[in-house]
């Protein structure tokens, strides 16, 4: 891990605040999640198998996570056959390292790039740009977000927290254009970026690209994509280079009528997306004449070890948890500090990547299980989320950061006594109807002493009432109505 | 180095699995579980319909034809798009070469700064995809390289109703055999587009930006 590229993000609890004040992102944010979700429940709901589709899609990648070792080795076959070259990557260092010297070898001072988390998750142009190769973004919103120096906010829609002036602001400096030649215009922008992109398309001499999927069976590479440069970085350069994880493929072509189905409708929310490509090695006379696969792990090997790590490594990036997390509506992609945001960032990257300020990610959320609903491949992602935190306190524990027994566990066994038993939980009602007096303001409970001051700070809790359900309840069944 | 990293890779792999992994994963993988639908209980007519009006609704230009009508029916429509320079690629039938003539065709395998210039191109397809109003193409004879349906700025597309499948499984099913001969796949799923830019909807990108399926039905 000590190849990663040195980023080293806040922690979640200090950047969520921040983002939290920043109102455009927090606007825009809450528009393309409202309507992505709506979109999609409406494509899902016209598909009367869903359910089935999914389960299908969760049984076809637990079975080939199951069988990786067998499947890549049948993957590295088909590629090799079909004329591809086949190269293994461990860490992020060594796939960058492989992705360089191959880049190097062409002479090309310059490559085109699909959106590719994978590649992004490794850093891949800050190690292209010591090399002094500039790697240039081609999906429209990756290239603003690269423009303006920035992270992408949201797996789908990267560039969602940037508005059209600004898009203008930056287009206009990197095209060289004058102010009267492109308005803010969203059409217009795009046109623009079309004819900038154009040229570097006809000249690209490499083209870098990340996989949806990669079928064992043949040697198929897929990537699925809207704008076009997809096809564009895959078909038109004379090398192709493919960034994929280990955890990316499936067993057999067929496989993907499933995956066909469950990707657009979950990630983009439609029937199915402009273009997807596939490709097998090298076609005579059609498309790049290399092609080079890098299959990296990075984590993911450990990951596999056990059920919870499996279940996680099926995610097939949609972005479905997102557009549905309350905690990810609000805060945005950026506060996670990872390529991963939203409800699975906050499972994968404590297993994959385990950084500094990942053992929090966790509790970013409420558990409201609105993420294992949308998930296309049924993750349980609330499930883990628990398994995440239990991780977390006991590996702290093991470190002594955290006591071996504290406060909190005393606290919480009472409450599991109180809970347990009728009488017992009247009597802390009592209790705590008397008690609560002094920090009851216009009806709510506030500034609750000690270690319960975090609690009530930053939410409204409701004062137990003078009349519990169960007095009023017995109470009814003595008037005899 | 790199041979170190594949035996490292998959040891850890193996190491990860090795409670778990199957004796025998082509037959583990045959007894999946798959409960979803491979076809509609459309009938022909029915699922023409229906990719039309899927394909409309993706900003496609659709045009209903006879086999009989389908030159002069190309032919008005090039004029149409007043497109000049013509791909139409190798294994084209007569109809196609016919609706170009008069017109400069361009070879499919021409250079992509020659597509470039090029104004519209001609293809056929493999298969086509009511449900989701999509179209394959395989590469396969009148398909053409896959660069001749992406430079170019105007894309005719030939849909034969025989093509023409209910839903996404069955098209995978048709396609197996070009996969499994190392052909490269494009699936068109409407004109390229884009909602990069504060979500709003802006047609053509990268690919044509225009697109103009030709639906025809036999005899």
């Amino acid at each position: 891990m000590s190849d990663e590229p040195v980023r080293i993000p806040l922690p979640f609890h200090r950047a969520a605040p921040q983002a939290l004040l920043d109102g455009q992102l927090r606007r825009n944010l809450g528009t393309a999640t409202t309507t992505i979700r709506a979109k999609r429940a409406a494509v899902t709901a016209e598909t009367p198998d869903w359910q089935e589709l999914r389960q299908a899609g969760k049984a076809i990648k637990e079975h080939t996570l199951r069988n990786l070792g067998h499947y890549l080795e049948r993957l590295e076959a088909s590629v090799t056959r079909a004329g591809g070259v086949v190269h293994w990557a461990r860490d992020a260092g060594e796939a960058n390292r492989i992705v360089r010297d191959l880049v190097a070898q062409t002479g090309a001072r310059e490559v085109v790039k699909v959106k590719s988390m994978t590649t992004d998750e490794i850093g891949l142009n800050e190690a292209l740009a010591e090399d002094d190769v500039v790697a240039i973004e081609t999906d429209l919103a990756e290239l603003i977000v690269q423009l303006a120096e920035e992270e992408p906010s949201h797996i789908l829609v990267p560039a969602i927290h940037k508005n059209r002036a600004e898009i203008r602001e930056l287009f206009l400096e990197a095209f060289a254009l004058d102010r009267g030649e492109l308005s803010d215009d969203p059409a217009q922008l795009a046109a623009a970026a079309r004819r900038f992109l154009r040229e570097r398309f006809l000249e690209a001499r490499v083209g870098i690209s990340g996989a949806n999927f990669a079928v064992a069976e043949t040697g198929t590479i897929g990537v699925v994509e809207s704008e076009g440069n997809g096809r564009m970085c895959t078909t038109l350069p004379e090398t192709l280079i493919t960034v994929m994880g280990v955890e990316k493929l499936v067993p057999t072509w067929r496989d993907l009528e499933v995956f066909l189905q469950l990707l657009p409708r979950s990630s983009t929310a439609e029937r199915m997306n402009p273009y997807t490509s596939f490709w097998s090695g090298v076609r005579d006379g059609d498309g790049p004449r290399s092609f080079h696969l890098v299959l990296l792990d990075a984590g993911r090997s450990l990951t596999l070890r056990d059920d919870v790590g499996r279940e996680t490594l099926r995610c097939i990036r949609c972005s479905a948890c997102l557009n549905v997390c309350p905690v990810y509506e609000r805060v945005g992609g950026h506060a996670y500090g990872s390529v991963y945001p939203g409800p699975i960032g906050a499972i994968l990257n404590p297993q994959l990547r385990n950084g500094p300020h990942d053992a929090e990610l966790p509790y970013a959320s409420t558990l409201c299980g609105a993420c294992y609903e949308v998930c296309p491949v049924a993750i349980d992602i609330p499930t883990i989320l628990v398994e995440m935190r239990r991780r977390g306190v006991e590996e702290r524990r093991s470190r002594s950061v955290l006591p071996a027994s504290s406060l909190e566990d005393a606290a919480l066994r009472v409450a599991a006594r109180v809970f347990a038993s009728p009488s017992r939980y009247e009597a802390a009602q009592r209790l705590a109807r008397l008690g609560q007096a002094p920090f009851v303001k216009n009806g709510v409970l506030r500034g609750l002493p000690g270690p319960l001051a975090g609690w009530s700070d930053a939410r409204d809790l409701r004062p137990v009432p003078r009349t519990s359900f169960r007095a009023w309840w017995r109470a009814r069944g003595k008037e005899g109505t | 180095m790199s041979d170190d990293a594949r035996r490292i890779v998959l040891e850890r792999v193996a190491r990860a699995t090795a409670e778990v992994r199957d004796d025998d994963p082509q037959a583990a993988h045959a007894a999946l579980a798959r409960e979803y639908r491979q076809g509609d209980d459309l009938d022909a007519a029915a699922r023409l319909d229906l990719l039309e009006a899927r394909l409309v609704d993706y900003g496609v230009d659709v045009v209903r034809t006879r086999a009989g009508d389908l030159a002069s029916v190309l032919s008005a429509e090039l004029t149409r798009r007043r497109a000049r320079r013509v791909v139409v690629p190798e294994g084209a039938p007569d109809a196609w070469i016919a609706a170009a003539q008069g017109r400069v065709r361009v070879p499919d395998d021409a250079d992509p700064t020659v597509l470039d210039d090029a104004d519209a191109t001609l293809t056929g397809c493999a298969v086509a995809v009511a449900d989701t109003g999509s179209i394959v193409l395989d590469g396969g004879p009148g398909q053409g390289r896959r660069a001749a349906t992406l430079v170019p700025d105007v894309h005719l597309c030939v849909v034969p109703a025989s093509r023409v499948v209910g839903l996404v499984p069955e098209a995978v099913a048709r396609l197996h055999d070009a996969v499994a001969a190392g052909a490269p796949l494009t699936w068109i799923s409407g004109p390229s587009a884009t909602s990069d830019i504060e979500l709003i909807r802006v047609a053509g990108v990268h690919g044509p930006r225009t697109l103009v399926a030709f639906l025809v039905r036999d005899a």
